[in-house]
């Protein structure tokens, strides 16, 4: 495998759920080290995408990469991070610590018929600290706040090194106050571990400055560009035609010269 | 009831199955309970009968004297899990639906046995409700059997357990072989609900598997903890039935699920009480 490759190519994907298409012709590169945000609305065919790429659903039409291995053959899952939306996927009655629940994303890793040992326990604490909830470790899961329970999921998913990290809507059901904070989380894990992201939301104002690169999808792929781009793509479609932004001191030196 | 217990075998067939089953069944129950698979019991449960009542149909017409009604109840039971399995993924919107099929198809196939062996003698009725001298050695040393090969797969398999019960969606996407445990899974479910039956009875089998669990997890910490619990509280049960019943001459099996059923309003009242003491750490609850 080499790490040159970006981290996920797709390549002339079409899914059909039993005559109706959901994605048609889907191409996207996510780069190494990048923040990309998928954002599309509802039924657009954001989730179908994130199964195939996680593996979930079998690739009918065109083809997934994951770190330059066709998706058939990738056998490295451990090097994906999945961090779902919290609502559809999780019983807040589990009678599971914030340790355990961490210690889960780890069961790949340490593979079937082999049991945990220091180091692996290490890692657990490890995680728990980086997402700020040391002094939860102990408590069940369903005793945190919706924000915290989403950071026990990041923490999951960053325990086994991942070198990918893919979050389907992670901020439903946070509230407005911890989004910030949690989105600002990313942001680091991005730059200072350099793992890549890919962010699934229909919210693509909280991240806007945060992420590098935007993909927008219903269907169809109809942006796929860094963030700067996608603002300017943004701006013309809400006022109907291209829109050159220009900057206070461009307009300053206009006024110098009228006076 | 001590000297008792040395002096007679059928007392210590008894006393030690149910040691056995108070420690498998609550230990599978929590995952059983946490999954909300908590039918599927009841629903083997009686296919498991239907096994049973096959099995002494064979032994009256055929006169098939050594036949163990355990093996085939175990065998209809694990027939009866995969059935489940697989009506659940052709019904994938109506998954509940899997087991009132499977409960009554067990009960119609049992009903037609029995009328078929013209009735049964009281054999059948020690099945039902189970039944304490009814417990011979040779069934409590399948019992054990199945038991250290339940006890080995949940020691072996706990992690992916555990991430099966927890997230489903996420042990498919970190490449577990989801399907392959979720059968073993199933297996040790129909095993384990056939090996309890004996004393417990066919119908009240999955109020061991839940109950315990039941109380287990309004108390603990922790899903560790919440096993540990229910296997003390499944064991507290079956010692304190056995017991019971004994001295003053109680149905056992009944007995067993009515401390269990104790045991889980002592809990919910306790879980009562902490709730007016004040939060700690300010953390929701």
């Amino acid at each position: 495998m080499d790490d040159n490759r970006p981290v996920i190519e797709v390549t002339g994907l079409t899914y059909r759920y039993e005559k109706e298409n959901v994605l048609e012709d889907i191409h996207l590169t996510v780069p190494t080290g990048s923040f990309l945000a998928v954002v599309g609305p509802n039924g657009s065919g954001k989730s179908t995408l994130l199964k195939l790429i996680l593996g979930l659903l079998r690739v009918q039409e065109g083809k997934i990469r994951l770190f330059g291995e066709d998706i058939n053959r990738f056998k490295d899952w451990q090097r994906i991070g999945f961090v779902s939306q919290k609502a559809n996927s999780f019983n807040t009655g589990f009678p599971a610590t914030v340790y355990e629940v961490v210690a889960s994303g780890l069961t790949k890793k340490i593979g079937l018929f082999k049991f945990m040992k220091q180091e692996h326990q290490l890692k657990i604490k490890e995680a728990i600290r980086s997402v700020g909830l040391s002094n939860y470790m102990y408590q069940n899961i369903g005793e945190l706040s919706g924000g915290q329970q989403q950071r026990v999921f990041i923490a999951r998913a960053l325990v086994s090194d991942p070198n990918l990290l893919i979050l389907d809507e992670p901020t439903v059901g946070v509230d407005a106050e911890n989004v910030r904070s949690f989105y600002e989380m990313l942001e680091e894990l991005n730059k200072e571990r350099g793992i890549t992201l890919l962010l699934v939301t229909h919210d693509i104002g909280a991240v806007s400055d945060q992420v590098s690169h935007v993909v927008c999808l219903n269907k169809y792929l109809f942006f796929h560009g860094n963030s700067d781009e996608f603002k300017l793509h943004e701006m013309s479609h809400l006022f109907g035609h291209d829109v050159h932004p220009l900057s206070h001191e461009h307009l300053e030196k206009e006024f110098s010269h009228d006076s | 009831m001590i000297h008792d217990l040395f002096q007679y075998e059928f007392l210590q067939n008894a006393f030690i199955t149910g040691m056995i089953i108070g420690i498998i069944a609550p230990l599978l129950g929590v995952f059983i309970v946490v999954r909300r698979l908590s039918l599927i019991a009841d629903a083997l449960s009686h296919v498991t009968l239907a096994g049973i009542a096959a099995s002494l149909l064979l032994e009256k017409k055929l006169l098939l004297v050594g036949l163990n009604p355990l093996y085939l109840g175990m065998t209809f039971s694990v027939v009866g899990a995969l059935f489940i399995e697989k009506l659940r993924a052709v019904y994938k919107h109506f998954q509940e639906l899997a087991i009132p099929i499977i409960l009554s198809g067990g009960i119609g196939l049992a009903v037609i046995f029995i009328s078929l062996a013209d009735g049964f003698n009281t054999d059948l009725f020690s099945y039902l409700f189970g039944s304490v001298s009814a417990v011979s050695r040779a069934d409590l040393y399948t019992i054990l059997v199945i038991s250290l090969f339940v006890v080995g797969i949940i020691f072996l398999l706990y992690k992916e357990l555990f991430i099966l019960s927890f997230d489903e969606e996420h042990a498919k996407a970190s490449g577990i072989a989801v399907k392959r445990i979720h059968f073993i899974f199933i297996i040790m479910v129909a095993l384990v609900i056939a090996a309890s039956m004996r004393v417990v009875g066919i119908l009240l089998v999955s109020s061991l598997m839940t109950l315990p669990v039941a109380a287990s997890i309004r108390i603990a910490k922790g899903f560790k903890q919440t096993i540990l619990y229910s296997v003390l509280l499944g064991e507290a049960s079956v010692l304190g039935g056995l017991v019971l019943s004994y001295y003053i001459d109680l149905a056992p099996g009944g007995t067993i699920v009515m401390i269990a059923v104790l045991i889980l309003i002592v809990t919910m009242f306790l879980k009562k009480l902490s709730f007016n003491k004040p939060v700690k750490n300010g953390v929701k609850s």
